[in-house]
């Protein structure tokens, strides 16, 4: 007779082999290598959380020490490729094919290692786009997630790093895998609940906290006057016309200049209320002096950020957080929410083409592409309206019928026209390309597609590519604001001027905005210090970031 | 290190009384300016001395930007370059420019 329940008993039976190790559910940090010696099968997928922040470095370490004659060839697929031990388990034998997201540390020895052919390569996902491949074909056989702290039945609190922990533990534990936790203490009852007992099969106490990456801040101090007018442009020329309220912010420098100019520029401009209300974002210390000045209504985020623990729970009106106080942050939830609750996407990027195709990828580093593609990217199921997504739907198809038009969402990429060590920004082809060739995958790794890109922001103007009606307008359209990179000193003048009187480009004095202006004075914060001040001192930096 | 210089006509001679000025630093990625009152009316000059080698042709479009764009007349720049990005080296220019045009000794 055939049985319609082979992976349920599988995942009994690995539970029964791990039994012998653990007290109850809980396993002693010396025996962690044997109980996954015990519960890992060769080839199994195993999902090692690996978030963009939280890491179970515990159990990486672990994993790698197992015997090679028990566990071997594993398929790896996790969100995020962080430490030295994600990428250990390759050159040992452990893994060997990987599926993921992100690898920002560990962009160029990933680069080596496919180049080396030390990894099988899946692919590289979109952090929303792996998550909802676990549902399908990359369910996780076990888990390794790490946690703040269990109460003895396994009930796990994650504190304000959820990040992705309930989306792996949802596709593992409810299709016959079997979960193991790293907490950093194991408690009489957990602040809240995050994860259910029954989801979570053993618990290991930890000696030390599991490892978080400061990934979102951004010292003031380190902004330039080139970043600081690009902001005042994006403020006064996208911000300001379309009435942005729903948004997410990069992780950049300029970016972070948005969020301190906010208080100063915006407020003069009068904009208070009508624009950056609500985000999908991170907990960005620049974003402090906004919210404290009031801008600021309602923040869902992706992860936690280190030091803003005590300024979220005093500010609970806008951040979401649990029963305890603590933040409670979801990754699939909040990209989610930047796909389709967002109307502007505006980040930065390494390399942008004449078509406005944008990647992170150099041909010596692979650093994934994290969210930004989800969250740079028009949502073609949408279909809620709102003022700015209806108004660039006009902009891009002027003598379409109202009622049938599709909006637009905004992606915004903004940056100097020269980079780090003066590497321009604009490029002829994009090095995505030649890696591409050279590994000869299916696909170069495109960050953001250039027909998703509706405007670029550079210190020489906004290029508004929704006006663009040919290829060649748009390559001029993005020449004229490519300032002194080859791209730009190759532009048509004539194109461009005329592209200039139709408002595709605007230039720093369209706006009225002089250059001249663009002074550190703006920065409502402009240094670390300043910020813990605005917090009122519930801010604390971590010490990297602390120099006084 | 590499030395440029470059010598333009220009239309009208820039505003102010002020005799010199300064602005910016010498660090990485940033410049230092010195602006002088020195020139006849039609002429400008902007000395270089710049730590990125080979960057010429850049010098040359963003000095004749800055000249087309500020008429800075009877003033001599001299540049002492810590590897500045372009648009680094037009804004602190039109500093330098707005600095000389007050009034002042």
């Amino acid at each position: 007779m055939t049985s319609w329940q082979n992976n349920r008993a599988a995942r009994d039976a690995r539970i029964a082999a791990g039994a012998g190790l653990a007290r109850g559910k809980v396993v002693e940090a010396h025996d962690v290598t044997r109980l996954l010696e015990a519960v890992v099968r060769p080839g199994d997928r195993v999902c090692l959380e690996g978030d963009n922040q939280k890491q179970a470095d515990l159990l990486s370490s672990a994993l790698l020490a197992v015997d090679l004659s028990k566990v071997n060839d594993l398929h790896m697929v996790q969100s995020g490729v962080v430490l030295p031990e994600h990428l250990d388990l390759f050159d040992r034998g452990v893994a060997k094919r990987l599926d993921y997201a992100y690898s920002g540390p560990q962009s160029a020895r990933i680069a080596r290692m496919l180049f080396g052919g030390k990894i099988e390569l899946g692919a590289v996902h979109t952090y929303l786009e792996l998550f909802a491949r676990y549902f399908i074909d990359l369910t996780p056989h076990v888990a390794l997630i790490a946690a703040v702290s269990a109460d003895r039945e396994g009930n796990l609190y994650t504190g304000p790093n959820t990040e992705d922990t309930p989306t792996v533990v949802e596709a593992t534990a409810f299709k016959d895998g079997v979960v193991i936790a790293q907490v950093n203490e194991i408690v009489d009852t957990v602040p809240r609940v995050d994860i259910p007992a029954d989801r979570v099969h053993f618990i290991v106490k930890a000696d030390k906290p599991f490892f978080v990456e400061p990934l979102f801040t951004r010292d003031p101090a380190a902004i330039t006057e080139g970043q600081i007018l690009t902001a005042m442009l994006a403020i006064k020329g996208v911000y300001a016309p379309y009435r942005v309220q729903r948004l997410n912010h990069g992780i950049g420098f300029s970016t972070a200049a948005i969020e301190l100019l906010l208080p100063t520029f915006g407020e003069r401009l009068g904009l208070k209320g009508t624009i950056a209300t609500h985000f999908a974002l991170n907990p960005h210390p620049a974003l402090i002096p906004a919210i404290e000045s009031g801008w600021v209504r309602q923040i869902h985020s992706f992860g936690s950020e280190v030091g803003m623990d005590d300024y979220i729970r005093a500010r609970s009106d806008i951040y979401f957080t649990g029963p305890d106080g603590s933040l409670r942050s979801n990754r699939a939830f909040c990209q989610t929410a930047g796909l389709y609750a967002c109307d502007m996407f505006i980040g930065s990027t390494l390399q942008i083409d004449l078509q406005g195709n944008s990647s992170t990828v150099t041909t010596s580093r692979i650093a994934g592409f994290g969210g930004a593609p989800n969250m740079g990217a028009d949502a073609r199921g949408r279909r809620h309206p709102s003022e700015p997504w209806l108004k660039a739907g006009a902009e891009a198809d002027p003598d379409g019928s109202a009622l049938m038009r599709r909006g637009r969402k905004l992606v915004v990429q903004i940056g100097e026209t020269f980079g780090d060590k003066n590497v321009p920004l604009f490029v002829e082809k994009l090095d995505a390309i030649e890696l591409a060739e050279k590994l000869k995958l299916d696909l170069a790794p495109v960050m953001i597609y250039g027909d998703d890109v509706t405007h670029i922001v550079t210190e020489e103007g906004v290029a508004n590519l929704l006006l663009c009606r040919t290829a060649q307008e748009r390559e001029q359209a993005i020449r004229g604001v490519a300032g002194y990179t080859d791209v730009g000193r190759r532009r048509d003048h004539g194109m461009v001027s005329r592209l200039r009187e139709r408002g595709v480009i605007r230039r720093p004095e369209d706006l009225g905005i002089n250059p001249l202006d663009a002074d550190r004075s703006l920065l409502a914060a402009r240094s670390i210090k300043d910020l813990v001040h605005w917090s009122g001192g519930l801010y604390a930096p971590p010490s990297k970031f602390r120099n006084w | 290190m590499e030395d440029l210089n470059f010598q333009h006509q220009v239309r009208a001679r820039a505003g102010g009384t002020r005799q010199s000025a300064i602005v910016g630093v010498v660090a990485s990625g940033n410049l230092e300016v010195l602006v002088e009152r020195s020139l006849p009316d039609a002429e400008c000059a902007v000395d270089i001395k710049t730590a990125a080698v080979g960057f010429g042709a850049v010098w040359s479009a963003v000095i004749g930007d800055f000249v087309e764009r500020y008429s800075p007349g009877g003033l001599k720049f001299s540049i002492n370059d810590g590897g500045a990005r372009p648009d680094t080296v037009s804004l602190r220019l039109a500093q330098a420019v707005r600095l000389i045009a007050e009034a002042g000794q």
